[in-house]
């Protein structure tokens, strides 16, 4: 099992470094997996994460100058990494200036991410910063918890108002409630209510844009014969949600999210070289 | 005591009470004949930091009659909230006045500024024993000089949550820094950063080969910060692990320094015989006698009596692979960091620095096979 990375261009170092910064607000441990073409940060739905699950994919090909992997067999060519984003971003973050950024996958006292930095110094040669990021290597049977969640048959599809709206209303809410009611309608509505003993509070936005799934066989069937006007809801943890907002760096270029009633949300952000998916379960 | 301190150098002072803030809970004031010494020790005596202003430093310098200097200590939370907001200082004030008024037992700061405006500060102030680290750059092995600002890119790659730090010097003349992973337990979770400088960043380098010593880098972030805004070259001395580290610069209005316990490495089999506790120390001088007395002393806010009675602290074996064998002699004993007393931060096997070996309340308890002679009276902090 080999895995060895380069970036060696500034633009790239930035946007990945990006990336990582999102997982690591989104997740304390995930699970890296590394395929010929692609990077996926994968958390999946254990209780410990309160229900959320996560699966991030990135084409190796838009970030990295080399990637060169080898995974634990021929016919199985991935390797699978449980690892905290939270290093990964700290080894990225002074990193911002370098040369080259080259990540190895090491084993000497035990597994190891080996971020290398090669900084510009004013002396004849260069710095060299390195970080030893511990990893657990996840063996192939259990690579079955990680696979791709799938869309959900939700209720009501609605593009996201602008993200950076959305994240302040929410962190107000948050003071004065732990949990939020999403509810949205195939007629571009969506609402975003918090209520407590003392106060109820209710964001409304309008005219969002209800995106076009492509009709599969029966699968949308559900939102098809719907009510414009009917709203569908579900109430989440507050945190979460705030969490997911605050972590975009930057924004997307698009972004939705589709709602079974009283059952789960399942956001989806869309930039141009990474997609993020992320769903809450709604609270009991 | 009076003095004045005007323009750019009242930020200076601001920012030397912050580097200091980084050490110790107290600031130690002693005008002497050769400038204004702020200095601070941290709780568990593993480092100690100086600041000696000199008289030029000052529009007025007035330090009071030479026979009988006053030293006198305050809270540092006080005495920094004074000069808590670096731009603040340098936006609006434009002289700074000290003043110790012993029959109030105040120390005055009183800040003058744009507009007509004057702050005045009313500290108490307790009068206290000289605190000072004993500390000997010339017995030092190894030495470097480096650009502040080298120093400061380098340990800007390590979290701000780690507590030490590894300086090596390796293969080539180059010189590491590495995060120091404290137990067997931690070296599977936590990340480990390292960073290697070619001897040509530094200006000055004269390090013995392989050797290393760790420190903790939250205490020497604070004079770091302090080097980098003066942008001042700082010097590193140091000796074998367990040998306190001494880090200093100086221009010629001030000179600081900082001195840091290193730790006691176990895996190095080539301990130096002084590391065993028995140190071949000088015949004592009197200034030497003089700063005996101040670490049987050492800090405590009530002074103790001249013959405080306690002979010499006998040292406390940490961490050494050899018996510490106790010497008669035990006046010749009180070198640099003779008392291995378990410091700071608590779990550390520091060996102290050379404040002696009086117990702190904070700390575990000594070896079964030592006692404690000299007894923490101090109820404070």
């Amino acid at each position: 099992m080999r895995f060895r990375a380069k970036i060696v261009d500034l633009a790239c170092l930035n946007n990945f470094s990006r990336v990582v910064n999102t997982i690591a607000r989104l997740a304390k441990t995930c699970t890296l997996r590394l395929t010929a073409d692609k990077l996926y940060f994968i958390l999946c739905d254990k209780v410990a994460n309160g229900g959320v699950s996560m699966w991030c994919e990135l084409c190796q090909g838009n970030f990295f100058d080399e990637f060169q992997m080898e995974g634990v067999a021929a016919d199985h060519n991935e390797i699978y990494l449980e690892l905290t984003p939270e290093n990964l971003s700290r080894a990225l973050k002074t990193a911002q200036s370098a040369k080259a950024v080259k990540i190895k996958l090491t084993n000497k006292h035990c597994p190891c991410l080996k971020v290398s930095v090669e900084l510009p110094s004013l002396s004849s040669s260069s710095r060299i910063v390195t970080h030893d990021i511990p990893v657990k290597v996840i063996p192939r049977r259990l690579w079955n918890d990680f696979r791709e969640p799938r869309v959900p048959d939700f209720d009501v599809s609605i593009y996201l108002p602008a993200l950076k709206t959305m994240k302040s209303v929410v962190e107000r809410m948050k003071n004065l409630s732990h949990s939020i009611v999403i509810e949205a309608n195939l007629n571009g509505e969506m609402n975003l209510k918090i209520e407590t003993d003392l106060v109820s509070v209710t964001t409304h936005f309008k005219n969002l844009g209800n995106p076009p799934w492509a009709s599969e066989d029966g699968c949308q069937s559900s939102a098809q014969d719907r009510d414009l006007e009917s709203m569908a809801e579900a109430r989440i943890d507050i945190k979460k949600l705030q969490q997911l907002l605050a972590g975009q760096q930057v924004n997307p270029t698009k972004a939705l999210c589709n709602i079974v009633s009283k059952r789960i949300v399942h956001f989806i952000l869309l930039h141009e070289d990474v997609s993020l998916q992320y769903f809450i379960p709604a609270l009991a | 005591m009076k003095c004045v301190i005007a323009g750019s150098n009242v930020r200076a002072l601001g920012r030397a009470v912050h580097a200091l803030s980084r050490i110790g809970d107290e600031l130690y004031l002693e005008p002497t004949g050769s400038g204004l010494s702020l200095r601070a020790a941290s709780p568990s005596r593993s480092a100690f930091a100086s600041f000696l202003l000199a008289p030029l430093f000052f529009q007025l310098y007035q330090p009071g009659p030479p026979a009988a200097p006053p030293r006198c200590k305050v809270h540092m939370k006080s005495f920094l909230g004074v000069f808590r907001s670096l731009p603040a200082l340098e936006k609006t004030v434009e002289r700074c006045l000290l003043l110790l008024r012993p029959r109030a037992s105040r120390l005055v700061l009183q800040l003058h500024c744009k507009y007509g405006i004057t702050r005045t500060h009313n500290l108490a102030f307790q009068e206290c024993e000289r605190l000072q680290a004993v500390f000997d750059t010339q017995r030092c092995a190894s030495s470097l000089c480096a650009p502040a600002r080298v120093l400061a890119e380098a340990v800007v790659h390590f979290p701000q949550t780690l507590a030490e730090v590894t300086l090596a010097a390796g293969p080539g003349g180059r010189i590491s820094l590495r995060s120091y992973v404290e137990d067997e337990a931690e070296l599977g979770k936590a990340m480990v950063t390292e960073l290697w400088l070619a001897p040509d960043e530094f200006q000055a380098v004269a390090v013995v080969p392989d050797s290393r010593i760790t420190f903790c880098l939250k205490e020497f972030r604070g004079l770091l910060a302090f080097a980098e805004a003066s942008n001042l070259p700082l010097t590193i001395h140091y000796d074998a692990p367990g040998r306190p580290a001494i880090f200093s610069l100086e221009d010629p209005l001030m000179e600081a320094h900082l001195v840091l316990a290193t730790l006691l490495d176990p895996e190095s089999s080539s301990q130096p015989p002084a590391a065993n506790g028995i140190s071949h120390a000088p015949a004592p001088s009197d200034d030497f006698a003089d700063d005996l007395e101040s670490y049987m002393i050492a800090m405590e806010t009530e002074s103790y009596g001249e013959d405080s009675g306690a002979p010499p602290s006998p040292t406390f074996p940490l961490r050494t692979p050899h018996p510490i064998e106790s010497d008669p002699q035990e006046e010749e004993e009180e070198e640099e960091e003779d008392g291995a007393v378990p410091g700071t931060p608590p779990h550390k096997k520091f060996r102290s620095l050379f404040f002696g070996s009086v117990m702190t309340s904070g700390g575990p308890s000594p070896a079964p096979s030592q006692e404690v002679l000299a007894e923490d009276s101090d109820g404070e902090c």
